[in-house]
């Protein structure tokens, strides 16, 4: 193992993060409170409760998978596919480091870039609210997994992507709906019986569930599901990355 | 001596079916300065990046120090170092800072002094904590050098180096070259100004639509197919060619009589003279010239 060198790309990785705070830390920020301003306080008016917590509180890990599952495949998406843009690739690809040594430097970056902010926004939402957290080491378990499998995803897709537009269109198209979609303002069973099944064919409503089973102990789901679930797209994103590695997919002309 | 770099057999097809590289044999010895030339799209890239990794070769081996560049990429790659043709760099990170992270991706552990000792030899001390994207072309050009060196390779591979560079700077860098060489790297360069290969190497390849048409040293080369020629410009004008000079093929251009001859038959130029002084004409002017480089890799390549 060339350690040196996943502490180099790793803390490169970090440096850009703490360069562009603004964008990486603050954006997400000001928009978790936007939601907990409109959704919990105008909503939350309407609505009391949801399975004995308040509404606001309900929201709290809805809206932190929100902007973690997000800004994981962006970051990481971001990570690999700036340096195939500008070419400054050449410099990885003539090192002397084994793909997996490059994939935990980018992942890990970007995994360690979605924990601070997941914090930062369970800090800031504990400004708004007052929650506990039933199980703490769990909920930090599914939360570290979390950050991995979909900085993984997004890695993928960093590695297959031909433009920056087609960067954004996995995180705004695909998971921004379906984490709406999954749960995170609501309960699936506020829907109807039809909407409830289909609510089940949504991979991110188990990561919701089991998210915010850790924190009150009450989910829609059973949260064994939800933990075979993320293990399921943890270990799918490790066999599409090492099937591109193994044929050298793309990073190599 | 075994060579440092030792390449067999290597051929590259692109994706597109397009056959970049055929059948590349070459050895590279240790301590040398070794110059690619070839046309545009020639494969001069193609060759470097097969071999620095970025590339992966259809097929054939090369080896480093004995080293196989597939099965000990590792120990291949620590060795190699690599100033790519397009200008690639950070744009926002500090000079220092990407240069370090150079050698950190290289395996090796932090060292100021020698960093800043590159920096130095590059005219980039003073820029240390600039951001890339404020410098020009040329100190970006350098900045890219200084990342190559930063993990100390044996070989350096510098691919066009001096495109884009002023004529200044491109003289400070071959110094830095020269400097390199004594310090016992080997360095291989692929470079469009024929006089600076001539200048700089010792050996010289040519390839052309990726074949390797000839190797040879600078020296030989230039011996073997360097011409000369000698100019004369008499002070009264020659109407009609004397029966003495005739044996000397001289060519008539305007007034001027030129005389072309090559290593090999030196002896002539003394009985030119001997017969020209004998006719009793006086010179306005004798100039020679020496066929290029550039001319003699026209002539190879067409
Ligand atoms: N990624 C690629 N896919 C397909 N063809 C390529 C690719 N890269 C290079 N080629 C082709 O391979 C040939 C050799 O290119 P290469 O860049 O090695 O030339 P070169 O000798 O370095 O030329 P130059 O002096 O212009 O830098 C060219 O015909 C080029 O079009
Ligand atoms: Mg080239």
């Amino acid at each position: 193992m060339n350690f040196q060198a996943i502490k180099s790309i790793y803390n490169f990785e970090m440096a850009r993060m703490w360069r562009t705070i603004t964008q990486s830390l603050a954006s997400p920020v000001i928009s978790t409170c936007l939601y907990f301003i409109v959704f919990g306080s105008t909503i939350g008016s309407k609505i009391s409760e949801v399975d004995g917590v308040s509404y606001a509180a309900y929201i709290v890990p809805g809206l932190i998978m929100l902007s973690v599952l997000t800004q994981s495949i962006s970051n990481a998406s971001f990570g690999i596919y700036f340096p195939r843009f500008s070419g400054t690739i050449y410099e990885v690809l003539s090192a002397p480091i084994s793909y997996i040594e490059i994939l935990f430097g980018y992942v890990g970056a970007a995994a360690s870039k979605s924990f601070i902010l997941g914090t930062v926004i369970f800090i800031t939402a504990r400004l708004f609210v007052d929650f506990n957290v039933e199980y703490p080491l769990l909920m930090i378990l599914f939360f570290i997994l979390t950050c991995i499998t979909f900085s993984l995803i997004g890695f993928v897709i960093g590695i297959f992507a031909e433009s920056f537009e087609q960067l954004q269109i996995f995180p705004s198209l695909v998971i921004t709906p379906l984490t709406f979609l999954g749960g995170s303002f609501y309960s699936i069973n506020m829907l109807p019986e039809f909407w409830q099944k289909v609510s089940l064919l949504n991979p991110v409503i188990y990561l919701v569930n089991g998210f915010r089973w850790s924190f009150y102990g009450k989910s829609d789901l059973s949260p064994s599901v939800s933990g075979i679930m993320i293990s399921v797209f943890l270990i799918i994103s490790l066999l599409a990355i090492r099937w591109i590695f193994k044929t050298g997919y793309r990073l190599k002309a | 001596m075994s060579p440092i770099l030792e390449i067999k057999n290597l051929n590259k097809i692109y994706k597109s079916g397009f056959k970049a590289l055929d059948d590349i044999n070459l050895e590279i010895q240790e301590g040398e300065i070794f110059a690619i030339l070839g046309p545009n799209g020639a494969g001069k890239t193609t060759l470097i990046s097969s071999i620095c990794g970025i590339g992966n070769p259809s097929s054939g081996t090369i080896s480093v120090s004995g080293f196989d560049y597939v099965e000990n990429y590792r120990e291949v790659r620590r060795m190699i170092g690599l100033v790519p043709q397009e200008l690639t760099t950070d744009m926002f990170e500090k000079v220092v800072d990407t240069v370090n992270f150079s050698r950190g991706l290289f395996g090796l552990q932090p060292n100021k002094l020698y960093i800043e000792k590159i920096l130095e030899d590059l005219s980039l001390s003073d820029k240390r904590n600039n951001q890339i994207k404020s410098l020009s072309g040329g100190m970006k050009r350098r900045v890219m050098i200084a990342k190559a060196l930063a993990h100390e390779p044996k070989i350096l591979f510098l691919d066009e180096p001096t495109a884009g560079v002023d004529v200044k700077l491109r003289e400070s860098m071959w110094d830095s070259v020269a400097q390199l060489r004594k310090n016992g790297v080997t360095i291989i360069l692929t470079t469009h100004y024929i006089e600076e290969a001539e200048k700089m190497a010792d050996r010289i390849g040519i390839i052309n639509k990726g074949k390797i048409i000839l190797v040879e040293e600078t020296k030989t080369l230039m011996k073997k197919l360097g011409k000369k020629e000698l100019i004369f410009s008499f002070v009264e004008k020659i109407n009609s060619m004397p029966e003495s000079l005739a044996a000397f093929n001289l060519r008539r251009d305007g007034d001027d009589f030129i005389y072309s001859y090559d290593e090999q038959s030196r002896n002539g130029l003394n009985s030119l003279i001997k017969a020209i002084n004998d006719l009793g004409i006086s010179f306005k002017d004798i100039e020679t010239k020496q066929t290029s480089l550039e001319d003699i890799f026209v002539q190879l390549v067409e």
